[in-house]
């Protein structure tokens, strides 16, 4: 067990480490000198100039990234080349908003997608089997900010059942919270949720059909005993599932969020991306990939739970 | 990253025929004009729209649709049917680059990863995995920030991150296609790895790269919408995202400038989508589930006597007791299954029975109906199968008309199942305890502590010497013979008077069959069980059974006692099944000396010796 976190810890390091530093030099090269952007068009050369010396952009391209990697390393990302602001500061103010509506979403996703799931494996080619196929369809498919935009109108602006747009923080008043993020948290969800019902439909079959299910059955066990070994052993498909649709939804939070109007990391990284703010962009990167660690992990311990066979390797 | 849901089992498919059945399908053949009404207008633009997408007219600011501008004009006084058109110019341009990208990485490294497999293998899909758990999105706002203008670098870095779903669905493929027999004998024929590579590999992932590349298109499109919501992207290409931005900043006052977007982006993604489905529908293998309409037909049918065919329609095999003395008794027994030109009978009116204490063997080759008839017994058949009987009895009571929950409680009280193969029939994720005490429990109704000490009592019965530790051991930590011992363990643990099982010992060691044979044997005294054993093989009857059963093509061809039937067998096929089981047979000795005596006693003597070996 403890060889386990250890090599996962260890490999979760490693991508930490490999996607930042690629990040880092894809961002430079991209940006080039960030200067002009930071600036904006009417600053003279001498400013830019000074700006280079305060961020450090003068300096070799190597240099500058061992004086980051050494800081970012003891967890400290440096500070934003707008406003100097420390980038952990604003990043930590801003996650709270982000991890709000990804995690509500996986939690619909997981306990309808389930849900739904489970009652097509029961039925196949029933009714809601057959709308779960043409749901699953067009909803995978469709931009999580398109559906949002179809929410905000029609809830938000139309009916009026929640506020259009905007944040309220749990502090302040949890009934707000909750109302705050049930659209935004929806329209990520919808996508997802036919996912993980179509996979665990998918696996749910193929398990009721392997011999021992029937051998369950001979046993004389009741219908709702022996859907429970099926689940059992149908899950392990759909919670990898769930574990990649996290990392999905983070990227889609960072549009949903926008067109929500919610103060989380997606406008942030709209916003760094568009002046070329590199470390808030980084910083952005290595909690986004901290995040994908962190459930990648929690989804072994799960898997390893459900399936003896995996937790002897 | 999303992953595209996409079956991983495909078969493989010719070009003509998959396009052929795919405009048989009303919901593909729509998507596709859709698809096709889309790059219609993207090829046509410039033809059709009727003024310069990026022509300003401040009198049309917010205008609503007339006055030559059909749909209006946006918040900068534009054009919105010229911007719709060319931006499915854009949009379509950008989901060929995001697709050739992805597709131009994902197909050679996975069917190279599948085909090779090892070092090359472990690297591509490590950097598979590690693209999948990368925030795309924020890596693409990195590389916009400083190519934002650059809309075809953003494309491919977008193919890039969609890459692995290529990567996956042929690494896959190439996979399974590696294990086939023509590959290997290309190989020997000398054909070089480049050359399999190009010919036999890229035709067997030919069909889901297609499903995938439709896919792949949609969300492409979606993510290059998204982007451009953002606001990437130069403004002086009118795109769909751009559009919705627009939009949506004045949404409240305008929201027909949000429509119009929404629905054609909506449009061509949801084409997309149905094409995609439409041809996985069509590529993969999938077991389609019988409707209900299916299952009556084939009652029906194996009910009504088919007029040319009277001899077939009459039931085999004949009954050695009274109904009610019987522990089992199948009266004409027809199973059936739906097929795609009618019903496929798999038994064609059986009949059989056994006594209270008697072992009843059914003998015959693959594909006889024995199994069927047993699953018809249990009332569990595959899904897809209808069993019609004239009468079933267990324990001298007609089950037949009971209901399906009524035959359900029958089972492990009424009717022990030993299945055939042992390691596919414990559930892998519990404990071998579990599976022994659950149904002991919620069937019997016995206490926990009650249950647990009668599953380490009926491991001990079945032989096993350690039933502490086999008791918190999960399925694949013990041996195939000890998990048919289990099974067995399993079968009997809520003394059943009527055991069936099914093949006991074919996927056994030869070594540990006589002794499961003979421990089925010893059980079946103790508890005085009738049994029921099916299996293709005379030595295994020559052992234990006092009458036998020979089946053929779902019907039975001769009954009879053993003794009887071994030296005098009536039918050809009995005697050719008896001249090849003895041909193969390790126990022939023995079975000769069975052959030579006449009375059951000296027969059990066989089997006693035949276990102690």
């Amino acid at each position: 067990m403890l060889s386990f976190i250890a090599k996962r810890l260890l490999s979760g390091i490693l991508l930490l480490v490999v996607v930042t530093s690629g990040t880092y030099f894809l961002a430079h090269v991209a940006v080039g000198d960030p200067t002009p952007g930071l600036l904006g068009n009417s600053a003279t050369a001498a400013q830019q100039a000074a700006l280079r010396t305060k961020i450090g952009y003068d300096q070799p391209l190597l240099v500058q990234f061992w004086n980051w990697f050494s800081s970012a390393a003891t967890g400290d990302f440096g500070s934003s080349w707008r406003n100097f602001q420390s980038v952990n500061d604003q990043i930590a103010l801003r996650v709270p908003v982000t991890l709000s509506i990804v995690v509500f979403a996986t939690l619909l996703a997981a306990i309808i997608g389930v849900g739904v799931g489970i009652a097509c494996g029961l039925r196949p080619g029933g009714l809601l089997d057959r709308s779960l196929k043409l749901a699953s369809v067009v909803l995978f498919a469709l931009p999580g900010f398109w559906v949002s935009l179809v929410l905000v109108m029609w809830f938000g602006i139309e009916l009026k059942w929640f506020p259009a747009v905007g944040y309220v923080s749990p502090e302040h008043s949890f009934g707000g919270w909750i109302q705050s993020i049930t659209l935004p948290s929806v329209s990520l969800a919808l996508g997802a949720i036919v996912m993980v019902a179509e996979q665990l439909r998918n696996g749910f079959l193929q398990v009721a059909n392997q011999d021992f299910v029937r051998t369950l059955r001979a046993r004389g066990l009741s219908g709702r005993r022996v859907t429970a070994h099926v689940l059992r052993n149908a899950s392990p498909a759909a919670l990898t599932v769930l574990a990649l649709l996290f990392v999905g939804l983070l990227g889609g939070a960072i549009v949903v969020e926008i067109v929500f109007n919610l103060p989380g990391i997606g406008s942030l990284t709209q916003s760094a991306s568009q002046i070329g703010d590199i470390p808030v962009l980084l910083g952005l990167t290595a909690v986004t990939v901290v995040f994908v660690v962190i459930v990648n992990f929690l989804l072994d311990l799960v898997l390893g739970w459900v399936n003896p066979k995996v937790r002897e390797r | 990253m999303t992953t595209a849901p996409f079956p991983t089992t495909l078969a493989p498919v010719k070009r003509i025929s998959l396009w052929r059945r795919y405009l048989r399908r009303p919901l593909g053949v729509v998507a596709l004009a859709v698809l096709l009404v889309v790059v219609a207008v993207a090829v046509l633009a410039p033809w059709l729209a009727p003024f310069d997408p990026n022509l300003v007219d401040f009198k049309l600011t917010h205008a609503t649709p007339g006055d030559g501008h059909l749909l209006g004009g946006d918040s900068a006084g534009r054009d919105i049917l010229s911007r719709l058109l060319y931006g499915a110019q854009t949009t379509l341009f950008g989901a060929v680059i995001t697709c050739a990208a992805g597709l131009l990485l994902g197909v050679p490294a996975g069917v190279s990863a599948g085909y090779f497999g090892g070092a090359t293998d472990r690297v591509c899909s490590w950097i598979s995995d590690a693209l999948q758990s990368v925030p795309g999105m924020i890596v693409l706002l990195v590389v916009a920030a400083g190519t934002g203008q650059s809309f075809v670098v953003l494309m491919v870095a977008l193919g890039i991150f969609l890459a692995p779903g290529y990567y996956r669905i042929t690494r896959a493929r190439a996979l399974s296609v590696r294990k086939e027999p023509y590959i290997d004998a290309a190989r020997v024929a000398g054909v070089t790895n480049g050359r399999i590579l190009r010919t036999h590999m890229l035709r067997a992932v030919y069909a889901p790269i297609v499903v995938q590349t439709a896919l792949t298109a949609g969300i492409a499109i979606g993510m290059q919408a998204g982007l451009q919501f953002l606001g990437i992207g130069s403004a002086s290409t009118p795109s769909w995202g751009q559009m919705m931005n627009d939009g949506f900043q004045n949404m409240l006052n305008y929201p027909l400038i949000l429509l119009w977007p929404s629905i054609a982006l909506g449009l061509t993604i949801a084409a997309l989508a149905f094409i995609g489905s439409t041809l996985a529908d069509l590529v993969s293998v999938r077991s389609e589930q019988p409707t209900r309409r299916d299952r009556s037909r084939v009652r029906e049918s194996l009910a009504a006597p088919a007029p040319g065919d009277l001899a077939e329609r009459v039931a085999s095999g004949s009954h050695a007791h009274d109904a009610e003395d019987c522990a089992l008794r199948v009266d004409n027994l027809r199973v059936g299954y739906a097929v795609s030109n009618g019903v496929k009978e798999v038994v064609r009116g059986v009949s059989l029975d056994a006594a209270p204490g008697e072992v009843l063997g059914i003998v015959g080759e693959s594909g006889s109906g024995k199994t069927q008839t047993i699953f018809s017994v249990l009332n569990l058949l595959p899904s897809g199968g209808t069993a019609v009987a004239d009468g079933i009895w267990v324990g001298g009571r007609e089950v037949g008309r009971l209901s399906p929950g009524e035959r359900a409680a029958l089972l492990g009280r009424s009717i022990g199942y030993v299945p055939q193969e042992p390691m596919t029939n414990l559930d892998p994720c519990y404990t071998i305890g579990h599976q022994l005490v659950e149904p002991l429990r919620h069937v019997h109704g016995m206490s926990k502590a009650a249950a647990r000490e009668r599953a380490r009592e009926v491991l001990v019965q079945v032989g096993i010497t350690d039933p502490d530790r086999v008791l918190v051991s999960y399925p694949h930590q013990i041996s195939g013979g000890m998990a048919q011992r289990v099974l067995i363990a399993g079968a009997v643990a809520g003394r059943p008077p009527l055991l069936v099982a099914d093949e006991p010992t074919t996927a056994l060691d030869v070594t540990v069959q006589a002794e499961v044979l003979e421990l089925l044997r010893e059980l079946q005294r103790e508890y005085g069980m009738a049994l029921v054993i099916v299996t293709h093989n005379f030595g295994v009857v020559a052992d234990i059974c006092d009458r036998v059963v020979v089946m053929k093509d779902g019907r039975i061809v001769e009954t009879g006692p053993v003794e009887r039937i071994f030296r005098n067998p009536e039918d050809p096929y009995t005697a050719e099944l008896i001249s090849a089981s003895l041909d193969d047979t390790e126990s022939r000795q023995e079975l000769d000396e069975a052959w030579s005596r006449e009375s059951p006693a000296a027969l059990d003597r066989v089997g006693e010796k035949d276990g102690a070996r």
